[in-house]
């Protein structure tokens, strides 16, 4: 802080940002305490959207309890549906098949590619440009159709079952998922003119809200946010599951840990996870897509598990205890937007307000996978 | 709207015969033991959802963006572009058989002071008649231009975000071209909207904010110029004037954002309060070039400095001199939209932080009246920057049916084509941040407005003359 500033101090100010703001992605409150534009305190306050979902699992059978993983990361469902059919797998020793894999893999992935296209979106409009809310969603709708034609849901798909899939995805909807990544990859350029490479986009991203690798590992960030900072660590690629190991893909990295290379390297991703897309698509085996044997109400041994998948915002894993009743005895999620989210009281300090929004976007945050 | 194909409709649900063909029992079965099979029913294997029966919906027969593929086959589009066509060449033709209004303007000034003469007032009395008729047709062209303007920016900005914007606003009956009466419904809608005051506000200035952005505005347009001699009031100190007036709307604006008793207001305010002074600086001082090739501050000097070609190709419109013109008009088209609040620098309103900084707390017409003002200075900015820099009332073309067209046409093609840049700059660019604005004022377009200024200096010791 300059001199000017410290003669000039004016009477501090709170504020509430939130929970009923525009852009603090849902029922976020940071309490913030200003001196004219620099912000002295920030206080996250969160749980307007605690629902109880690990306690409602415990009177939930298995299957019943994929439904509850929809409404955790509302915007990305299919990776919450898989990380929790994965973990009860495990406990029911029941192996998805190969094309249920496959169809799991391609799902995922898509489902990225629509998360990613709402955070392009809404940051664009966190920042002041409004067009490339528009321009994401004109995707991300054809995206939502794609899983509409196949699940019926556009939002919360109850996809990824236990032991497989829901329905088997036929010649018909591969060859739009085709179309649609053909369509998709030029679109990718043109976000790139619209926002990525902007001037004034960059001139308020680029030197705001720095993490370093070595503060990113200490919070525990994952997922974009971690990669952002340059570590090098996919779940995808660190510990595959569901096949991923067969793919051809990588995993784009940022440099110094700013805002602009939390939001590049999603946009990268998303390229990526057409590249994934495609090959899926390519090599998709025949064959069954709901392993046999799968129980209607499983009663797996006493035991527990943990699986873990990079969902579209990092890490998320699930912790299973089961006793061998038809529910589990515990169920506990690592959510990586929670755990994205902790850092913010400790950056914002000495931030301007305008980033603030900056800083929260980048993290890109779903308060229901925050609150659960 | 029935643009759907008919011919890729999906092939109605085929459901597959239920498997109700249990072997049947073979007439050389042992007669002894009919132990008949009872027909097992295995259902269809879902494979997509508009083959299984269910969400048989057309939408998925096509991508969204196929719909736009083939627009000239539309009749819709025909009828609009034609529309159009007819809009702009029927605005043209009248034009060149109405001439220039200055000139039948001046006939019915002399009518009306040989009227008033031939019936004994006195000739203060036809004076303040022509002067209100002059308020009245400007007032008017700044609300009107908030119903024009309002529209227009929907489209636009529809269109540059592939939405189509207003489309049924207008008539029940199918007179509804693109939603022409948006804007006077949306005016409808505001007036019978209730009007908050919030508990916290101070009610005297939380009233009295709107007046006083709105009209400093109203006022500024007097000088204006609207075509060669199309003046409200010829002034002689005509841009000064302007921009004297322009920088009284700021005390509104902090008077709303402290009135509203809201903190967000309040921030919204101060930094309007900061910005529009910052850049009312390297605004005016990107002029002084112009003021200096021109040798006046009136605004109908300046338009006509700029009439001629040279060489009898190149018109002698300021922003061609080489160098000088190009920075000050770009400096000046910066500042203008900075006077406006508008995206790369709506920092006072910055919805995504400040909600709607000054204006959170306005609703029904007062809110309205802050976007009447917004729109009114777009307008200002556009005729100023047609005035200063596009050469006012003269054709861009040294050839005859261009420089038939009257003054005050071009006028207004140059003012709409430059309120297309600031409309089309809006919904492209993102928003800076208070310290870079302010660094993009004082350590950008400053020091450049003022070597520009330096440069023009040059520019009369060694060309011009």
């Amino acid at each position: 802080m300059s001199n000017a500033t410290q003669e000039l101090k004016t009477d501090q100010l709170f504020i509430n940002l939130g929970p009923q703001h525009p852009s603090t992605h849902g029922v976020l409150r940071i309490g913030l305490t200003i001196e004219g534009e620099v912000i002295v305190k920030a206080i996250p306050d969160i749980g307007y959207l605690h629902r109880g979902t690990e306690k409602l699992a415990e009177v939930r059978n298995y299957h019943h309890c994929v439904v509850l993983t929809d409404r955790w990361d509302y915007v990305s469902a299919m990776p919450n549906n898989l990380v929790f059919c994965l973990a009860a797998e495990k406990l029911m020793g029941v192996k998805a098949t190969p094309r249920a894999d496959a169809l799991r893999v391609i799902m995922c992935e898509m489902n990225r590619v629509a998360s990613h296209l709402l955070f392009f979106g809404t940051y664009g409009i966190d920042l002041g440009a409004y067009t490339p809310f528009l321009y994401a969603f004109r995707e991300r709708e054809m995206v939502l159709d794609l899983f509409e034609m196949i699940c019926g849901a556009r939002l919360t798909y109850n996809y990824i079952r236990l032991g497989g899939v829901m329905v088997d995805a036929g010649p018909d909807w591969l060859k739009r998922t085709l179309e649609f990544v053909e369509y998709f990859k030029p679109r990718l350029d043109e976000y790139d003119t619209l926002l990525t490479y902007n001037p004034i986009f960059m001139a308020r991203t680029k030197e705001v809200g720095i993490v370093t690798a070595t503060e990113a590992v200490d919070w525990a960030l994952s997922g974009p946010n971690l990669r952002g900072s340059g570590v090098d660590h996919d779940v995808r690629k660190a510990d595959p599951y569901s096949g991923y190991e067969n793919y051809d893909f990588d995993v784009p990295l940022g440099k110094t840990g700013s805002c602009w290379d939390r939001y590049f390297c999603r946009v990268q991703e998303m390229r990526q996870s057409i590249r994934i897309i495609e090959q899926a698509i390519a090599k998709l085996p025949a064959g069954p897509f709901m392993a046999s044997g799968v129980a209607k109400i499983p009663k797996p041994a006493p035991g527990e598990s943990y699986a873990h998948v990079e969902g579209s915002r990092g890490d998320l894993g699930i912790y299973l205890a089961s006793d061998g009743g038809i529910s589990p005895y515990r169920m506990h999620v690592h959510a990586p937007s929670f755990i994205n989210l902790a850092m913010l009281q400790e950056k914002l300090e000495g931030m301007k307000v305008s980033d603030v929004i900056a800083l929260l976007g980048s993290i890109d945050i779903v308060l229901g996978e925050v609150d659960r | 709207v029935t643009d759907k194909p008919e011919d890729k409709k999906p092939e109605p649900a085929k459901v597959p015969e239920p498997v109700a063909a249990a072997p049947a029992p073979a007439a050389a079965a042992p007669a002894a033991a009919p132990k008949v099979v009872p027909p097992k029913y295995i259902p269809p294997v879902p494979v997509l959802n508009y083959k299984n029966g269910r969400l048989i919906e057309d939408r998925f027969t096509t991508w969204p963006t196929e719909r736009f593929a083939n627009r000239w086959s539309k009749p819709g589009f025909q009828w609009g572009a034609a529309m159009l066509v007819a809009i702009f060449g029927g605005l043209a033709i009248t034009g060149i058989v109405v001439g220039e209004i200055a000139l039948w303007a001046n006939k019915f000034y002399a009518l009306l002071v040989g009227f008033g003469a031939a019936k004994g007032f006195s000739p203060l009395a036809a004076e303040f008649i022509w002067v209100a008729i002059k308020v009245l047709i400007v007032l008017n062209i700044v609300l009107i231009n908030g119903l024009w303007s309002i529209w227009w920016e929907r489209k636009i900005s529809a269109h540059i975000q592939s939405r189509v914007g207003p489309t049924y606003a207008g008539s029940p009956k199918g007179w509804n071209f693109h939603g022409w009466a948006q804007t006077a419904i949306d005016g409808i809608k505001l007036l019978l909207k209730e009007d908050i005051t919030p508990a916290a506000a101070d009610k005297w200035v939380h009233a009295l904010a709107p007046g006083l952005v709105v009209a400093p505005c109203i006022i500024a347009f007097a000088p204006v110029l609207f075509g060669d001699n199309m003046a409200a009031a010829s002034l002689d100190i005509g841009t000064l004037y302007i921009f004297a007036f322009a920088g009284i709307s700021v005390i509104g604006i902090v008077m709303a954002g402290w009135a509203s008793g809201n903190k967000y207001s309040l921030l919204g305010g101060l930094r309007g309060a900061a910005q529009i002074v910052s850049y009312e600086l390297p605004r005016g001082f990107s002029v002084v070039p112009i003021l200096m090739f021109a040798g006046s501050l009136d605004l109908q000097v300046i338009s006509n400095a700029q009439a001629g070609y040279w060489h009898g190709i190149i018109p002698r419109w300021f922003i061609f001199y080489p160098v000088v013109g190009q920075i000050a008009f770009v400096i000046f088209l910066i500042a203008s939209v900075a006077e406006t609040n508008r995206t790369p620098f709506d920092i006072p309103e910055a919805e995504s932080e400040l909600v709607s900084g000054f204006h959170t707390e306005y609703s029904g017409m007062k809110w309205s009246i802050f976007f009447l003002a917004e729109y009114a200075y777009v307008l200002l900015g556009s005729f100023l920057l047609a005035t200063f820099f596009l050469g006012g009332g003269s054709s861009p073309v040294n050839a005859v049916p261009f420089t038939l067209i009257p003054s005050w046409m071009w006028m207004l093609g140059k003012a709409m084509l430059m309120m297309f840049v600031f409309l089309w700059v809006r919904w492209t660019l993102p928003r800076f941040r208070v310290d870079q604005l302010m660094d993009f004022t004082w350590k950008f377009l400053l020091p450049w407005s003022f070597v520009n200024i330096a440069i023009a200096g040059l520019y009369l010791a060694f060309w011009l003359n």
